[in-house]
């Protein structure tokens, strides 16, 4: 299933975990219980020894990938063993460059990932990853941010396939008690040609559901998720993420009975 | 100043490999820097910091004992001579002012061997910024005089402890500050590297070390020199003292820290040599010359001298170095340190480790110097002390 068929199909959850966190034999099977939980697309990082998007929890979580001796070929032997969900590349630009932009592509079609996360790599600077990724039939996922401006949105969204990565707020990654009224706005200021995923301090079903109820059409949720892997806490993992499900589901339903009643 | 100064690209490297959240403050930077270079009013004031704060112009000084000893005439550009006792303040001040004008209320910047970090709290005192240098942790243990003079001077130095604590990952942390405060905050990069137009921005504010230099040699010997040598951290005295030769026959010859050795091991390197050894990619928001792994992991790099331990460069310079304009060395640490001892007993002028690797690398190479040479004495190094007794010690 490639990415604008999920979103046609439902306002997907999408979870981010790093790969090789805590270990590569570890990541599967992770990977299998976040599907079970509901997950709808797995975004699968590749850990970057600097990664400067990032906050403190995927910083951990990176290094500790590394540490256990996490590399690009074993990120792609690992996303070949997880089926059942649609997969995302995250990853800094660095590493896809290393290892060649059309190879990394080619790596990504062979393992089943349908769309590509370069969070150092700005419009103005994609055109020759996007042309590799399309020969290969995959999406680089553009993001934007609360101060990107609206003129540059249009110009991003027309760039854009499979879905566009709106950044909740300004800063890094990381988990957030409330969301900001700037990430509402930013959803109105996106025009809905393209299906718009939010992220970036999502970490409560109230979050998620608070998003879909702003419009998005899919949440992300990252740091909450690899802070619970961090400290081994998998049961609450899965609750976490059928609980964030429910929330997103429970407001699409009501939306869609409000709109029959209309 | 000419128009194209503020280039995006310099051949492949450069650019502004950074996550949307920073796009629009580097837009805005771009902006205001180009504005303000072309007004009197900014440029009037910025001159003034620089002669009657700083100590410019610094002398080009005539090294008679150094020149005998190795059988060429040497000229050192003074730049130990300035306030703060580095090159690093013309920077600072530059973009110190930058941020006034631009109305922002903080400073924040990177510092590894604190030279940066001082430069940056001083202006801050100065122009009356909240200022806050993040510092790698291992750093702040091998440099505790310099965290000492920062907080004096009223800055906050904010420990990094992620990565490999060191400079990279203190670029990293004001890197992420940034994106969250620039709308009070502007971040002073301390050198020639980082996304566009840092590397112009810097290269813009270090060329008075050329401008000087040109016609002060011009003036004393009524011709160009035939070589510069600098040494190369980032690239930002280098380019500060190159940029204005570019154009002339004189070769430009810029010198890595050579450190222990030519080895690149799992997580770190021997050297710091990344122009030397390193392979293109992105660190730090610029395509550059970087030290990393077969899979794009950026090493550790190594080198006696702090400031010059950095595993990137300076985009213009890999670009430089590419079209054969400017000539690569590199110098160990044996070999900076034979520099700072022969230049503090020869000339009585005691270099910092950064600027000892060029000076060792002349007395060991005069033949690649030609009859007449100027080496940029980028810093004091009066910091270096404790290294060298500790070197000395083992
Ligand atoms: C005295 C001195 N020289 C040189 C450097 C290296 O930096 P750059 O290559 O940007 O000149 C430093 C950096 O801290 C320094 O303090």
């Amino acid at each position: 299933m490639n990415l604008s068929e999920v979103f046609r199909r439902c306002k997907p959850l999408i979870v981010y975990i790093c790969a090789g966190d805590p270990s590569p034999d570890e990541t599967v099977e992770i990977a299998e219980r976040i599907v079970r939980a509901g997950a709808d697309v797995l975004e699968l990082g590749l850990p970057h020894s600097d990664p400067i998007a990032d906050g403190p929890v995927i910083q951990a979580a990176s290094q500790r990938a590394i540490a256990a001796g996490m590399n690009t070929d074993l990120y792609f032997d690992i996303a070949s063993r997880i089926d059942g969900v649609p997969k995302v590349f995250m990853g800094y630009y660095n590493m896809v460059y290393r290892r060649g932009l059309d190879r990394f592509a080619s790596d990504c079609k062979a393992s089943g990932i349908c769309g590509m996360i370069v969070p150092d790599l700005p419009v103005e600077e994609s055109r020759p990853l996007r042309e590799a990724a399309s020969r290969h039939g995959i999406d680089l996922i553009n993001m934007i941010a609360p101060n990107t401006p609206d003129k540059r949105i249009l110009e991003i969204i027309s760039l854009s396939s499979g879905f566009v990565y709106l950044v909740a707020r300004s800063g890094v990654t990381g988990a957030s008690a409330d969301l900001q009224e700037s990430t509402r706005h930013l959803i109105e200021r996106v025009p809905p040609v393209i299906p718009r995923a939010v992220g970036f301090g999502v970490s409560r079903p109230e979050h998620a559901a608070e998003l879909v109820r702003a419009g998005a059409d899919g949440v992300i949720v990252g740091s909450a998720c690899v802070d619970l892997i961090g400290r081994s806490e998998l049961d609450q993992l899965e609750d976490l993420i059928r609980r964030m499900k429910r929330a997103m589901t429970e407001v699409s339903v009501k939306s869609a009975a409000s709109i029959r009643q209309s | 100043m000419d128009e194209i100064s503020c280039e995006v690209r310099f051949g492949r490297y450069g650019g502004r490999f950074v996550p949307e959240t920073l796009v629009q403050p580097l837009v805005e930077l771009a902006e205001a820097f180009e504005r303000l270079r072309a007004d009197p009013e900014f440029s009037g004031e910025l001159s003034k910091l620089m002669r009657d704060f700083a100590g410019r112009p610094t002398p080009l000084y005539r090294a008679e004992n150094l020149s005998r000893a190795i059988g060429r005439d040497v000229y050192l550009k003074r730049e130990d001579l300035l306030h703060g006792g580095a090159h690093k303040i013309n920077n600072t001040l530059g973009q110190g002012l930058l941020a006034k004008y631009m109305k922002k209320k903080r400073l924040i910047a990177e510092t590894g061997a604190g030279q940066h970090g001082v430069a940056t709290a001083i202006v801050g005192a100065l122009l009356g910024f909240e200022t806050e240098i993040y510092m790698g942790e291992v750093d702040i243990e091998r440099q505790r005089m310099n965290v000492y003079r920062m907080e004096l001077l009223g800055a906050r130095v904010i420990p990094v402890r992620s990565g490999s604590r060191t400079l990279k990952d203190a670029i990293n942390e004001a890197l992420r500050d940034w994106a969250a405060s620039y709308e009070s905050t502007h971040y002073l990069l301390g050198t020639v590297a980082g996304p566009h137009p840092y590397p112009s921005i810097v290269r813009e504010f270090q060329r008075v070390i050329g401008d000087e230099t040109k016609s002060q040699i011009l003036a004393e010997e009524k011709r160009l020199p035939d070589s510069i040598v600098a040494c190369v951290g980032g690239g930002s005295n280098a380019m500060g003292i190159f940029t204005p030769f570019i154009e002339d026959d004189v070769r430009l010859i810029a010198v890595e820290a050579g450190g222990r050795g030519q080895g690149m091991g799992t997580h770190s390197a021997e050297h710091g040599a990344s122009l030397a050894f390193g392979d293109p990619g992105v660190l730090h928001g610029a395509m550059t010359k970087i030290l990393q792994d077969p899979y794009g992991q950026i090493l550790e790099s190594y080198s006696i001298a702090a400031g010059l331990d950095y595993p990137g460069v300076g985009p213009e310079l890999a670009h430089l170095v590419e079209t054969g304009r400017v000539e690569t060395a590199t110098a160990g640490d044996k070999t900076a340190i034979m520099g700072f001892k022969a230049l503090s007993k020869l000339e009585g002028i005691i270099p910092a480790l950064e600027s000892a690797h060029a000076v060792g690398y002349a007395i060991e190479h005069p033949e690649m110097l030609g009859e007449l040479s100027v080496i940029n004495i980028s810093g004091r190094g009066d910091k270096d002390l404790h290294t060298v007794i500790a070197y000395e010690s083992v």
